[in-house]
């Protein structure tokens, strides 16, 4: 079976398939290709005796008369059974396939998967946190625990061939086994507001050996990992251990830190570049200075003083955010001076 | 039928146009043919805004990254495209127009069973469209057209006058369909049994029991979600005690069997089109009536469909999943028989049978697509892409509008007494039938390459295959442009028809080309089945030379 599926895999560049990285994807498109096959064999088969019919039976004269009968009774069961047997393959075929996707395997390596608006995030149970990218090994089922902060998101991995709604107040599950190392997509695959476009994360599937040794470090070092960052030979000072938060807990979706790379969109909240120290007229008119105090507040109560112009979307920080941790923000949000701002990463 | 030489040859000169000329005589007209143009102008202009928005979302995904407008605007037009398709157009068009004008004349009579509530259904539509389009254009909505909540309970757009524009047009449909059924339970005439009844009647009929029974489960949302949206209940979003799937069910169990509302009337179009232009009553009439009303029924059980990766148990994901194939069957079962009534026919290829064709091409397309993403493991990677999109497009701008310009071409020599060039007729809808493939075949490809719907951005690997869409909705534009200038000039100073042009014997041709503001002269008695076209007509020249060559003893072979 294997066999005949990798040999008519050439079907999937025909149909522009998604790459195939898990071991569901070779089930669904082996129905998949049997359901197309079959419909255009139908179609084929219709139009040709359609076209016949037509070259055959054209009209002659105004008001030709022509016979009157009806369809004998074989036919009107054919016309039943045939399409009724088909279908109902097909069906019990997939839902055969249905059931397994939806039944983890008892080994699974479990991963809590959050979408709020409108960003990814991930959380192992005694491993790290991580905001978009996703790191699992490969060739081991992962289990994926997912839920929503505010509004139904989608969690979409194509290549995987996996999709489950991520409800607000719920927990939906999912499951995978990468069969190939790479980096894949993740689309958001709800429609949940402005950004539901850019909520794109992505699957990287490492190496066993890689993975193991990654998630070691992480463990380690309570922020994101530095193999992310590639900052492996750097001092930990304040400012870089806030340049890792703002990404891993998010920050940089929302803030520019870059305003050089015109190619990104333009963001939701106040550029972080030049922000220290400058002032700022809020929504009711009043002005303030952005100031190490300022920073702080806004992290924690943003509806407080929002800044004019901006929407109200920002959600508090607090009890996400240690103090340390937002000392180390502020301290980074110190660095971005606007002649100078610091490349965050690929974001 | 014995009718015939009672009918006016040529233009009549009194007829239901110009019977009454004031401002007043239309505003207030209880004539169902009146009302039924009324709701051709109007359903004409909704189709075109939501026409307009389509191409500016085309045209914004010609670029991945933003193009001519901002990720809140996109959102927006996508929801005014598809509200406006789904409410203002798909729901209301074929039973507005067509069945409006064609069902008295089907059955035999001389009006609808309530012609003043005809007239209401007709200003509670516009009502509705206004405010819909009103609360569209002043901060409404991003929610898409499915308005799930939280989202559209919690979005800063203003979802309310829009969802009251949703709740009157939903009136209006209701409304609509107690009049139809009414109609064909009581308004038939002498002769005419339900198994002789039109296929066309049949699809109205079992629309109507749709638009019935299903409407008021709409209305019924759309007062919840504003309820919610307006003033906080917590029906449906956990942050205040609410459940986010119910809301779902509730908003699928309408708008699903609410697409069968669009395609049957459509189907009962492409079944009196083929019977006339191939001049023999479709083969298996019982199993396309029966088909129609297993469509009718069935459609209420496969909701779920919808909502098989929205957290719905493994359980009702198969039932949903064999339920809909159930009613995929009956589809499969109409196709065969519309093919095959072209077996010893007398098949001529005008316009309208142009449009049938294209409908039967759209259908297996769409339908089996439709049996593709019923197949419940092939759905996790379809839902909510482009695969989906270019499904419901195929059944729905392909079959529906197919089945919509099918009834307009074929039906305009009997509405407006003149011809159109069918040449012209053909051209353009090769236009349309061409677009309409360029368009929405990449979406196909686009799906199975795992874009997802209304994304305003999108990666770099997606654009080539948007870039062709945009281009085949520019020409599906266009065909559309050109279908209207093509009418419009045969509107002006096309050929006259005559009572006939298409010599059918459908029951509506027996009577002159526009029709009298009453319908026929005398009640009709429908001996005959429709479209039986193994008797020549009597009263034709034709009837008139055999009767002769017969008396004169010469063999004459027909």
């Amino acid at each position: 079976m294997n066999e005949l599926i990798e040999s008519l895999s050439w079907m999937n560049d025909l149909l522009f398939m998604a790459e195939s990285t898990s071991t569901l994807a070779p089930k669904i498109d082996f129905l998949h290709w049997q359901v197309f096959t079959i419909t255009m064999l139908a179609f084929f088969g219709i139009a040709a005796v359609v076209i016949g019919l037509y070259i055959r039976y054209r009209r002659k004269e105004d008001h030709q008369v022509t016979e009157i009968f009806h369809p004998p009774l074989w036919m009107e069961a054919a016309f039943i059974a045939v399409p009724f047997i088909t279908f109902m393959a097909w069906f019990t075929m997939g839902f055969h396939d249905f059931v397994w996707s939806r039944t983890p395997p008892k080994d699974s390596l479990d991963v809590y998967v959050m979408g709020k608006k409108w960003m990814w995030k991930y959380s192992y149970p005694d491993g790290p946190n991580m905001v978009d990218t996703l790191r699992v090994p490969v060739g081991r089922p992962v289990r994926l625990l997912i839920t929503s902060r505010d509004v139904i998101h989608s969690f979409f991995a194509p290549t995987m061939r996996i999709k489950q709604d991520a409800l607000p107040g719920r927990y939906t599950e999912s499951w995978f086994e990468a069969t190939k190392t790479g980096t894949y997509p993740i689309f958001c695959a709800e429609y949940c507001g402005l950004n539901h476009s850019t909520m794109i994360g992505s699957i990287v599937v490492m190496p066993t050996r890689e993975y193991d040794a990654w998630m070691d470090d992480a463990k380690r070092n309570t922020y994101a990992s530095r193999v992310d960052l590639g900052m492996t030979d750097q001092q930990a000072t304040m400012a870089t251990q806030g340049a890792r938060l703002a990404l891993e807990k998010g920050c940089a979706r929302c803030h520019s830190v870059d305003e050089s790379n015109a190619s990104l969109p333009p963001t939701l909240g106040p550029s972080w570049v030049g922000l220290y120290r400058s002032e700022r007229t809020l929504a009711d008119g009043s002005k303030v200075i952005a100031d190490e105090a300022y920073l702080t507040r806004s992290m924690m109560d943003p509806m407080v003083e929002l800044v004019q112009g901006f929407p109200p979307l920002m959600p508090s920080y607090q009890g996400i955010l240690q103090s340390g941790e937002a000392a180390a923000l502020t301290e980074y949000i110190k660095t971005l001076k606007k002649d100078s701002p610091t490349k965050l990463g690929a974001r | 039928m014995s009718t015939t030489h009672t009918v006016e040859d040529g233009f009549p000169e009194k007829h239901f146009l110009n019977q009454g000329t004031t401002f007043k005589s239309w505003a207030t007209t209880i004539d169902h043919k009146r009302i039924a143009l009324m709701y051709l102008v109007t359903v004409l202009f909704t189709f075109f805004l939501g026409g307009v928005f389509a191409l500016l979302l085309r045209i914004e995904l010609l670029t991945p990254g933003p193009g001519i407008m901002d990720a809140q605007s996109y959102n927006r037009v996508f929801s005014l495209h598809g509200i406006i398709m789904v409410f203002l157009f798909m729901i209301p068009a074929l039973p507005g127009v067509f069945g409006n004008f064609m069902l008295p004349l089907m059955i035999g009579a001389k009006d609808v069973a309530f012609p003043k509530l005809n007239l209401a259904t007709y200003y509670i539509y516009v009502t509705g469209a206004a405010f819909a389009i009103w609360g569209l254009w002043n901060g409404g909505v991003d929610t898409g057209w499915t308005f799930y909540a939280p989202y559209s309970t919690t979005t800063v757009t203003k979802v309310v006058p829009v969802l009251i524009g949703a709740f009157i047009v939903g009136m209006s449909s209701i409304l609509t369909g107690v009049n139809f059924m009414t109609t064909v339970h009581t308004l038939r005439a002498p002769g005419l049994t339900w198994g002789k009844l039109p296929l066309f009647v049949w699809a109205i009929y079992g629309t109507a029991a749709v638009q019935v029974l299903a409407t008021p489960v709409i209305g019924l949302v759309t007062l919840l979600v504003a309820a919610e949206a307006g003033f906080g209940f917590g029906l449906f979003d956990p942050a205040r005690g609410g459940d986010p799937l119910l809301m779902q069910h509730l908003f699928w169990f309408y708008s699903h069997p609410a697409v069968y509302i669009m395609i049957l009337p459509a189907m009962g179009v492409v079944s009196e089109v083929i019977a006339t232009f191939s001049r023999r009553q479709v083969f298996g009439y019982k199993m396309l009536a029966g088909s129609t009303l297993g469509i009718s029924l069935v459609g209420f059980f496969v909701w779920g469909h919808h909502l098989f990766v929205s957290g719905q148990s493994t359980f009702n994901a198969g039932v949903f999943g064999v339920l809909t194939m159930l009613v995929g069957v009956f589809t499969a079962i109409k196709v065969f028989n519309w093919v095959l009534t072209l077996y010893k026919g007398a098949i001529d290829f005008k316009t309208p049978f142009f449009y049938a064709m294209g409908f039967l091409y759209f259908i297996i397309f769409g339908g089996m697509t439709g049996i593709a993403l019923a197949v419940v493991s092939l759905d996790i990677h379809w839902h909510d892409t482009y695969f989906v999109i270019a499904h419901f497009h195929f059944v729905m701008v392909g079959s529906v509008v197919m089945g919509f310009l099918a009834a307009l071409h074929y039906w305009f020599p009997k509405m407006f007494g003149k011809m159109y060039s069918d040449r012209w007729g053909l051209a353009a809808g090769l236009f349309v039938f061409i677009g309409f493939n360029v368009t929405f075949v990449p979406q196909f490809l686009l799906g199975n390459m795992g874009m997802p719907r209304r994304y305003y951005q999108y990666p770099e690997v997606f654009r080539t295959l948007n870039v062709v869409s945009t281009a085949g909705a520019g020409l599906l534009g266009f065909g559309f442009f050109t279908i209207l200038i093509l009418l419009v000039v045969a509107l002006v100073k096309g050929k006259v028809a005559g009572p006939n042009p298409w010599f059918s014997k459908g029951y509506e041709w027996n009577t002159s080309s526009p029709p009298d503001m009453h319908n026929f002269h005398e009640v009709p008695v429908l001996v005959d089945a429709p479209h039986a076209y193994e008797k020549v007509p009597e009263g034709t020249l034709k009837a008139e030379e055999e009767a002769k060559t017969e008396a004169e003893g010469a063999h004459h072979h027909v």
